[in-house]
């Protein structure tokens, strides 16, 4: 299964029943399989006239209780930005896959990690957050689609899957879970009809004095409870490494490697792989001694979460490349040893 | 053990297939194994590839640099990828459509797959005939695994694609195993 079916799978399997996305390339496997799986599975499938009528129908699903979901990639996200700040603002939950490319503008369609600030940095307008998954494999595609469902119904706020194009594309062998129905949380906040009870209401828009200020309040209290609560991350020989990678995503994949060939020739070398990119997994950085190594498909983008994250206390060089461009194994290969022998710092 | 293969060829001579086969073979025996295709505005008669790797161990990166393996399906295939096969790596080469020079730093297995599949009844069959001559040329996958995922892929109601098709696997082991 590709990267792309994966995260439509997971979706399909972690109750989403309304899916709403326009083709684009890298991401359309994931579109084409909710087309052929979502009336299957007793969900909606859209294919929308563009990028910001399915972000908004995704908006109205969501605001009537459904798990929706909707998926593009970069200059569609793009596109989306200001549906996805709505969503924020009206507090509900929503999962949105980026399969990101080259860029910016139209770009290309080769695989990036360019969207990383738009994704972390509240991509629209306004002081709100996204959570932000980043998958590595076809199965995490998979498995963290269905976390991102239920942290988005957990904080009642959008959570983006940040992929790219060659995750997207690639086959791995997945492991499907076989639970049987999923379990999923009451939301007496949906507008589901009002009949009997008081009327709900979801909005984003609030002009009396002071209202929204304590709409931003409420927010940032949430998004202090999730920068506590969810920073994930995953280690790889990093306890005794004297040069630790940091990398998400397929960069991650290559970074270990590249760990790999280095540990066997005796080179105390390990990687940090944030899961979570949003809360960023500052937690992880707590061993200042080593140097640190951050590559990504981009030019510099979560190198500035790792200097914040270590506020000056250890070395930090950066490998990147973007438009197209993939750091291979051997290039990070030589720069570590160049860092590792004290020759870049 | 790490395998890392590289298919090469044409846009309509089932490369992406071809590599699906051995993915899914590999997968039945075991193995860790990514496929990856060059993806984007791909048309038929336009170049193609697809990267496969098998290894014991999890997979890093999906992206092949240096090749163990390459099957080559075209002459245009050939003077693209024929520097990314390791010395001493093993080419399999459909000469019916890519002529090598003389100055080999590897191992290369010839076959006339095209004109082999013709002869079979249904040109599209070419890429088995490569695979066929890569399982005689490598036991990294078995000859079972290879034609239980043929089995399973082949379309029921067609049964005599099947047969062309195990029969150009048998003509691409016989090639090499006659030397």
């Amino acid at each position: 299964m590709t990267g792309n079916e994966a995260i439509a799978e997971g979706a399909i399997q972690a109750g989403c029943t309304f899916y709403a996305g326009y083709p684009i390339t890298p991401q359309n496997e994931l579109t084409a399989y909710m087309a052929n799986h979502m009336q299957k599975s007793g969900g909606v499938f859209i294919q929308a006239e563009a990028e910001l009528a399915a972000i908004n129908m995704v908006f109205g699903a969501a605001a009537a209780g459904a798990r929706a979901m909707t998926s593009s990639s970069s200059p569609g996200i793009s596109l989306k930005q200001e549906g996805i700040s709505y969503i924020a603002g009206a507090e509900l939950p929503a999962v949105i896959a980026n399969v990101m490319r080259g860029g910016p503008g139209l770009g290309n369609i080769a695989p990036a990690q360019s969207d990383y600030f738009q994704a972390t940095r509240s991509g629209g307008h306004g002081d709100y957050h996204c959570l932000v998954l980043a998958p590595a494999s076809v199965q995490e595609s998979y498995d963290l689609t269905c976390l991102a469902f239920t942290l988005a119904d957990k904080y009642r706020s959008p959570a983006i899957i940040l992929s790219d194009g060659l995750l997207g594309q690639m086959m791995e062998p997945l492991l499907v879970r076989k639970e049987g129905k999923i379990e999923l949380p009451a939301k007496p906040w949906a507008l589901t009809g009002c009949t009997g009870r008081q009327a709900n209401v979801v909005k984003s828009f609030y002009l009396k004095e002071g209202d929204l200020e304590k709409l931003n309040l409420k927010l940032q209290k949430k998004y202090k409870e999730i920068q506590q609560k969810e920073q994930r991350w995953e280690e790889f020989f990093l306890t005794d490494a004297k040069v630790a990678l940091v990398a998400y995503g397929t960069m991650a994949r290559i970074a270990r490697s590249a760990v790999k060939v280095l540990r066997e020739k005796g080179k105390k070398v390990g990687l940090l792989r944030p899961l979570t990119l949003w809360p960023f997994p500052k937690k992880a950085f707590t061993m200042p001694k080593k140097k640190y190594l951050v590559i990504e498909m981009s030019y510099g983008q979560m190198l500035e979460d790792v200097q914040l994250a270590l506020c000056g206390k250890a070395g930090v060089e950066f490998l990147g490349r973007s438009g197209g461009g993939i750091p291979s194994e051997q290039e990070i290969i030589v720069k570590v040893n160049k860092i590792y022998h004290g020759k870049n710092i | 053990m790490t395998e890392r293969i590289i298919i090469a060829g044409s846009g309509g001579q089932g490369i992406m297939l071809l590599g699906k086969i051995i993915a899914e073979a590999a997968l039945l025996q075991g193995k860790f194994v990514t496929w990856l295709p060059a993806y984007g505005p791909e048309v038929r008669g336009g170049a193609a590839h697809c990267m496969i790797i098998i290894a014991d161990d999890e997979i890093g990166s999906p992206f092949i640099d240096k090749a163990d393996s390459l099957i080559i399906m075209n002459q245009l295939s050939l003077v693209k990828f024929k520097s990314r096969l390791k010395n001493n790596g093993l080419m399999i080469i459909n000469s019916s459509l890519a002529k090598l020079d003389n100055k080999l730093k590897f191992k290369a297995a010839e076959g006339r797959c095209t004109d082999i599949a013709e002869g079979l009844g249904n040109i599209k069959a070419a890429n088995v005939v490569a695979l066929g001559m890569y399982l005689a040329s490598k036991k990294i996958i078995s000859v079972e695994n290879t034609l239980g995922v043929i089995k399973k892929m082949a379309p029921q109601d067609k049964p005599e694609l099947l047969k062309v098709n195990l029969e150009a696997l048998e003509k691409g082991r016989e090639l090499v195993k006659n030397g």
